[in-house]
């Protein structure tokens, strides 16, 4: 009720500060002042700062991916400053404003990216050696819409699936599900056995629902990119049968999850699964180093089930993570060598390692060590890659389609929407300020 | 004469004293807030350019089919959210002050037991009871259970029916202290005599609270009443904490502060709109004045404090 400071009072404090018109950058100068002459600007340490939203990645940033880097280039000291993930872009948005951002900015995929560039925040890297280490697929989340100016240099990709406690199947005489008759199939034995909860997730958060349970899955019905381009064309709807069918399997989901999921979050969820007490959890390889380390049982993948045994499979291979250099960094050769660094193939060796579960996106093979990224990864090979069909363009209007996702995909599961009515929500929600998809 | 020349005299201390209050709020308040209110009759051009664009951010709030059900929503969620602070967290904190003003043991250990939520950090309120009322490792099913009465046992926080009522509650349980320390304060300022003149002349306890000591501390439930109304009309912490921005499920925890907030800062992939921001703002900004005036000049002009 009381509140010492009034959210008011916040309120408007904060709209005071960002309506504060933008100072112009001064041209940063590159060499030192008049008068300091005999200091040579070669010779000189330079720092530059790493702004990101991975504050989980701080060790190893500090330990093993910039002292590579430092001691090929004893010039230049990195400081990788990252701030927490829900608040990044709000607060690199006002100290880009302020003028106060690091040098290197790391670069959400796709439209807040691209609005960061068209501003003048993030400078254009076509001309970056290194950047023709990358496919036009992995440069597309970091690109103008026509392809032309690429201003991030892409990183990782995470790619959507389902672990499994090995010790749960092998208990059960449980085989990997390929098809989601199998899939039941697996999920009614545990339900039966009763010593595990089948599905491990929860709807509070909403976003589980969406990215891993819609985008997971729903692939292998919209064909990947074929359907994700074809809803950009305006030449599929999400009320097609694909995308009613990907929201009824997750409706089928309800009977196998634990008792009380509308009120489970994402950290309950991955303790209650590394503790054992669950046999299956969809998600995706971001999770592996965190469930190595907290699990005291072998796991195990698979990939999202085909209807029938030997349809073509398709996986969300997530463009996620990238680097691009800050438009008015004061040091922007410095900036410049650390980014061809990072368009290395001795970086995505160096990075893919450390993070497993973060698949480099360079175009030469990385040797991964980890067994559970090799296999994620080998999925490439076997299934044709997408992305999120609400990251490029789609999420561009009000509602905001990827919001609008997770809240209809939450109440699927929680069977306060069927998938039919989640579906016309959807279109109609796109339909109010999308052109292609009113025809 | 001499009156008449300290008259004259501008009274230079009068303004020494004030300035320093007056600049910090000015700088700090006034500014600010009419800046935000500038801010929401602008529209920002693709370019990064601000346009005039009169109340078009205020109607669109109120009546286009993008905005408005999102509105309206949160408006009435947090009208929900008032009622149920007023009804449950101001009896209760009446009922606590009454006890309190008993002569029983312990007064003070409860005094401040009752009153310690309201010091804790939204954070810590919200993690101890989505702890508490979780199903998977919260102690609520095993105490209902223990009673025989598991089969009640809900997940009430993810439920549509039930987060809006789950999350007013646990509000109330913060702040229940404060209309208590404010309702005890004003009991404790009866004067004995007239409650002993009631007793003599063979008042029920009953009757000297409803008769007596109500009627004496009205004024301060008018103050009670206008705080719950800013605090509530205000709030975001809680939802925020326990739900996230999207106050979900199904929008049923929206309060108008989540809504300012997914619209000005954005929320994932939807890109924060600072002019459509500072408009919901605006609306909090207006329905709060228009509380505090009605208190102002209906309430408090009825209710004078009462002369003993």
């Amino acid at each position: 009720m009381l509140r010492k400071v009034s959210f008011l009072v916040a309120t408007a404090l904060v709209l005071a500060a960002c309506a504060q018109p933008q100072a112009p950058q001064a041209p940063a100068p590159t060499q030192p002042a008049a008068g300091a002459g005999a200091q040579q600007p070669s010779g000189a340490q330079v720092t530059l700062i790493i702004e990101s939203w991975r504050n989980d990645d701080l060790p190893i940033w500090q330990d093993v991916i910039i002292p590579a880097f430092e001691k090929k280039y004893p010039n230049i000291k990195v400081i990788f400053s990252p701030t927490a993930p829900a608040d990044y872009n709000g607060v690199l948005n006002s100290k880009l404003e302020a003028g106060t951002a690091g040098d290197l900015i790391t670069c959400r995929p796709f439209d807040v990216s691209l609005k960061l560039f068209e501003k003048g925040y993030l400078a254009p890297l076509n001309d970056l050696p290194g950047m023709e280490n990358f496919s036009d697929f992995a440069k597309t989340a970091w690109s103008t819409d026509d392809l032309k100016t690429t201003f991030c240099v892409p990183m990782a990709s995470v790619i959507h699936g389902f672990f499994y406690n090995k010790q749960a199947f092998e208990k059960l005489g449980l085989q990997e599900p390929t098809t989601w008759d199998e899939f039941y199939q697996v999920l009614d034995k545990i339900k039966a056995d009763g010593t595990y909860v089948p599905l491990v997730m929860g709807t509070a958060d909403m976003w589980e629902a969406a990215t891993m349970g819609f985008q997971n899955i729903g692939p292998n019905y919209w064909k990947g990119e074929e359907g994700r381009l074809a809803l950009i064309r305006g030449q599929a709807k999400f009320t097609d049968e694909p995308y009613v069918k990907t929201w009824q399997q997750l409706a089928r989901w309800r009977d196998y999850l634990p008792p009380g999921f509308e009120s489970i979050k994402y950290p309950d969820a991955q303790a209650f699964f590394t503790l054992g007490r669950g046999a299956i959890y969809p998600t995706g390889s971001w999770e592996i180093a965190l469930f190595e380390k907290q699990a005291n049982f072998p796991l195990g993948i698979f990939k999202p089930p085909v209807e029938k045994a030997g349809d073509e499979c398709y996986i969300s291979d997530h463009v996620d993570i990238a680097l691009g250099m800050n438009a008015a960094t004061k040091h922007p050769q410095e900036a410049r060598t650390f980014l061809s660094w990072v368009a290395s193939a001795e970086f995505a060796e160096l990075y893919g390692n450390a993070l497993p579960g973060f698949f480099p996106l360079h175009s030469t093979p990385v040797e991964l060590k980890n067994e559970l990224a090799k296999e994620f990864v080998s999925w490439r090979n076997e299934c044709k890659s997408t992305i999120r069909n609400s990251y490029h363009i789609l999420s561009r209007g009000e509602p905001n389609l990827e919001n609008e996702l997770w809240r209809v995909s939450a109440a699927v599961i929680n069977g306060t929407l069927t998938p039919e009515q989640a579906a016309k929500e959807i279109q109609e929600g796109l339909e109010r300020w999308y052109k292609p998809a009113q025809q | 004469m001499h009156m008449h020349r300290r008259a004259s005299t501008l009274p230079v201390h009068i303004f020494v004293f004030l300035a320093p209050a007056t600049l910090v709020y000015t700088l700090f308040m006034t500014y600010p807030l009419l800046d935000s209110l500038r801010l929401s009759l602008y529209a920002i051009e693709p370019t990064g350019v601000e346009r005039f664009v009169g109340l078009k951010n205020y109607i669109d709030l109120l009546t286009s089919p993008d905005y408005a059900p999102r509105f309206w929503g949160a408006l009435r969620n947090n009208i929900v959210f008032f009622v149920i602070h007023m009804v449950v967290q101001n009896s209760i904190g009446l009922l606590l002050a009454t006890l309190l003003t008993t002569k029983g043991r312990g007064r003070t250990f409860y005094r401040t037991v009752i009153f310690m939520p309201t010091v804790l950090s939204f954070v810590i309120v919200g993690f101890i009871w989505n702890l508490i009322l979780s199903p998977l490792w919260g102690v609520t099913e095993g105490v209902l259970k223990s009673i025989g009465l598991g089969h009640l046992f809900r997940p009430w926080l993810g439920l549509e029916s039930s987060a809006l009522i789950t999350i007013s509650l646990i509000s109330v349980w913060q702040f229940v202290g404060i209309p208590m320390v404010l309702f005890y304060a004003a009991l404790i300022g009866i004067p004995e005599e007239v409650i002993e003149a009631a007793r003599v002349d063979g008042a029920t306890s009953w009757h000297i609270f409803w008769r007596i000591k109500f009627p004496l501390i009205l004024p301060t439930v008018g103050v009670v009443g206008i705080l719950t109304f800013v605090g509530n009309f205000n709030a975001f912490d809680l939802v925020y904490t326990i739900k996230g921005a999207l106050a979900g499920p199904n929008f049923s925890t929206d309060l108008m502060g989540t809504l300012f907030y997914r619209t000005f800062f954005g929320q994932q992939l939807q890109l924060g709109n600072p002019t459509l921001g500072a408009a919901v703002a605006g609306m909090m900004f207006i329905i709060i004045l228009s509380g505090v005036l009605a208190y102002m000049f209906i309430w408090q002009r009825r209710i004078r404090p009462t002369e003993l």
